[in-house]
């Protein structure tokens, strides 16, 4: 298999007595969807965060298409092309769309902001996500449903060029139908050659995007499975701790 | 790639102007109302004062108006930057006293130059706003506190600089002519002349790049209307104004001095606000300030420049009080600050943050420069006034909230 866009070994984090990752190992590849599933503490916020460059690890090396990386602040994971899409969503709801998806990194000409262009820009990224929900780029976020502002959030990261998506509960707050339009998002996303790692307690969704499953464990990674060769009741196993196997 | 002509998410510009008018019949309906309420009111009023006194409609309180509402109109629009971001300044109005006091202190008791001595009353505006954005972006300190504690500090420090009582007559006559002379009657059309051609060609400008990256524009007539109301209500005012309004001998005619000075500050704020990287970063900051971090906007800093701005405005509001009353003294600007905000307010501009805009504020101030004025010639006791004004901005802020709501908006 060719190199993992992002490679985590033996990562280590802890806040004062509480050993919140200990020794994990994951890898992320580009065109695959790999989900990070566990309960609610395993410390899946935790890694994210580390990868983010929110909050750094306190051990472990880190590898970004091979090479070692520190991420040390959200503006170094970004530099390399690290977006995440977070589950609050991160957007200014007295913004439109277009402003959203160039804030912090505006085009100018001179010492005014390339309306125009950003607007090219954002309508050209839609259109090739096939994104059909969306009435005007002009429109206020504010006005958006939670699935259209979702699609918002993952088409900027494409916009920004980024190489690994990370996905932070992307179906959690959204009906059916809307679910079903942002996983076929996320679908096309990773075809289009991006590394995408989706957080989720919802193995619905999990095993219907996903190409690659890590459970986390109480602070360790205790499955890597296909998800083309497991089941929901195995991955339910690993999550409750009922089921473990040795480092994959 | 073939999609790029047959794409089917629109950017507001394309249609009729039946369709445009369509959209801003929408958006009005979705709580993105702007400064509509506050334009009605506007009307509403000047109809209700024009009939109840005939005085009301007059050349002479027409000017009159203009010139009262033109500190209140600068302090506003200082104030509409910090309102975006969801802070506030209570101490607009004094450090507006505070750095006039350092002006005739250094003028009249020092012998400076008084373009000089204007010049330390924006250090002073400077030196305030930097003040506040430390104590508010870095430490965290809420604005509300430590404005309201410089409200109070700054009173002692006027009453300190000046003396108990102490009031001080302002000697300067290029200074007392911004708010008591007029310009040549030429002049007033220049003015009108210069700010339509620009708001012209930045237009043109817009629909040329847009054009250039394959854009829709909006209806060309559009524009046209847009500025043939501009130019009507402009030429309208001038000419008004050109005509000799004066009750006795002496003829006053012309458009105030002042006009220019706020008319420039309006459309240079608004360019900075609309179309520069900072105006930007500054509604995002007012909309979702964690959402401006994680975009890597240095939101410490956006809060600082903003308080600075609105300090630094707050002294031009300074000098246009002291040139219109003409003296310089210890409670200079303090009354002067609730009416800022509730001109912003009332004009359409956001509390809780992120929307509004600077000719908002504008419109707000002649609002509630309106109701002073016509319930001051109606001969009503004053307590009436603060009852009207205090009850306009409870509305106004009600109108905010529901609007706010009605936009979908949780946070």
């Amino acid at each position: 298999m060719d190199t993992p866009v992002i490679e985590l070994q033996n990562v280590i984090k802890s806040f004062g007595p509480v050993d919140v990752l200990q020794g994990i190992n994951f890898k992320a590849y580009a065109g695959r969807v790999t989900a990070l599933v566990g309960d609610n503490g395993a410390g899946k916020s935790t890694l994210i965060k580390g990868l983010a460059g929110v909050q750094s690890y306190d051990s472990g090396v880190v590898k970004f298409e091979g090479n070692e990386v520190h991420l040390n602040s959200a503006r170094q994971a970004a530099a390399l092309g690290i977006e995440v899409v977070y589950q609050d969503l991160a957007l200014c709801e007295n913004l439109d769309i277009v402003q959203n998806m160039f804030l912090g990194r505006e085009e100018m000409t001179g010492m005014t902001l390339d309306e125009p262009h950003m607007e090219f820009e954002a309508t050209q990224t839609l259109a090739g996500l096939k994104i059909r929900t969306v009435k005007s780029v002009r429109q206020k976020v504010a006005s958006l449903s939670g699935g259209q502002r979702q699609t918002v959030a993952i088409a900027r990261s494409v916009l920004r060029k980024a190489k690994l998506v990370i996905l932070d509960e992307p179906t959690a707050a959204l009906g059916v139908a809307q679910t079903e339009q942002v996983l076929n998002l996320v679908r096309r996303l990773a075809d289009s050659g991006v590394a995408v790692i989706i957080i989720s307690h919802n193995l619905q969704d999990v095993f219907k995007v996903c190409d690659d499953i890590s459970v986390l464990y109480l602070g360790k990674m205790v499955a890597h499975l296909k998800a083309t060769e497991t089941n929901h009741l195995d991955v339910v196993g690993y999550i409750t701790g009922t089921k473990s196997m040795e480092q994959a | 790639m073939s999609t790029t002509t047959t794409t089917t998410i629109s950017s507001g510009h394309e249609g009729t102007i039946r369709d445009q008018v369509k959209n801003y019949f929408v958006r009005v309906k979705s709580g993105e109302m702007g400064a509509l309420p506050s334009v009605i009111s506007l009307i509403f009023l000047t109809a209700l004062f024009a009939s109840l006194n005939p005085y009301f409609l007059t050349k002479l309180n027409f000017a009159n108006l203009l010139v009262q509402s033109a500190t209140l109109m600068m302090l506003s629009m200082a104030l509409v930057f910090v309102i975006l971001i969801a802070e506030i300044d209570l101490s607009a109005g004094v450090t507006s006293g505070l750095s006039m006091a350092f002006f005739i202190i250094l003028t009249n008791k020092a012998g400076w130059d008084w373009r000089v001595s204007i010049l330390a009353g924006f250090v002073v505006g400077f030196v305030v706003g930097s003040f506040i954005g430390f104590f508010v972006a870095k430490v965290g300190v809420p604005s509300f506190v430590v404005t309201l504690g410089l409200f109070l500090g700054f009173q002692g420090l006027q009453l300190a600089l000046l003396g108990d009582g102490g009031i001080y007559r302002v000697e300067v006559p290029e200074l007392k002519s911004i708010m008591n002379d007029n310009m040549p009657q030429w002049a007033g059309w220049l003015m009108l002349g210069i700010f339509l051609t620009l708001t012209l060609l930045i237009n043109f400008y817009d629909r040329m790049r847009r054009k250039k990256s394959n854009l829709p524009n909006r209806p060309l007539i559009l524009l046209f209307i847009k500025l043939g109301v501009m130019a009507g209500l402009g030429a309208g005012c001038v000419s008004i104004l050109n005509v000799n309004r004066s009750l006795s001998a002496i003829a006053i005619a012309g458009v105030p001095i002042v006009m220019p000075f706020a008319i420039t500050i309006l459309f240079v704020g608004t360019l900075v606000l609309d179309r520069t990287r900072f105006g930007r970063h500054l509604y995002a900051v007012g909309g979702n300030p964690e959402a401006a971090r994680r975009a890597g906007i240095k939101v410490p800093k956006i809060r600082m420049s903003a308080f600075i701005i609105c300090s630094m405005l707050s002294v031009v509001a300074g000098i246009f009080n002291a040139s219109r009353i003409g003296t310089v003294e210890a409670t200079a600007g303090k009354s002067m600050v609730l009416s800022g905000v509730a001109a912003a307010v009332v004009g359409g501009v956001s509390l809780f943050g992120g929307r509004g805009r600077l000719a908002h504020a504008a419109v707000g101030a002649v609002v509630i420069s309106i109701i002073d004025n016509g319930l001051g010639l109606l001969g009503l006791p004053a307590g009436i006034n603060f009852l009207v004004t205090g009850g306009v901005l409870i509305l106004a802020a009600t109108v905010d909230a529901v609007s706010r709501k009605r936009a979908g908006a949780t946070k």
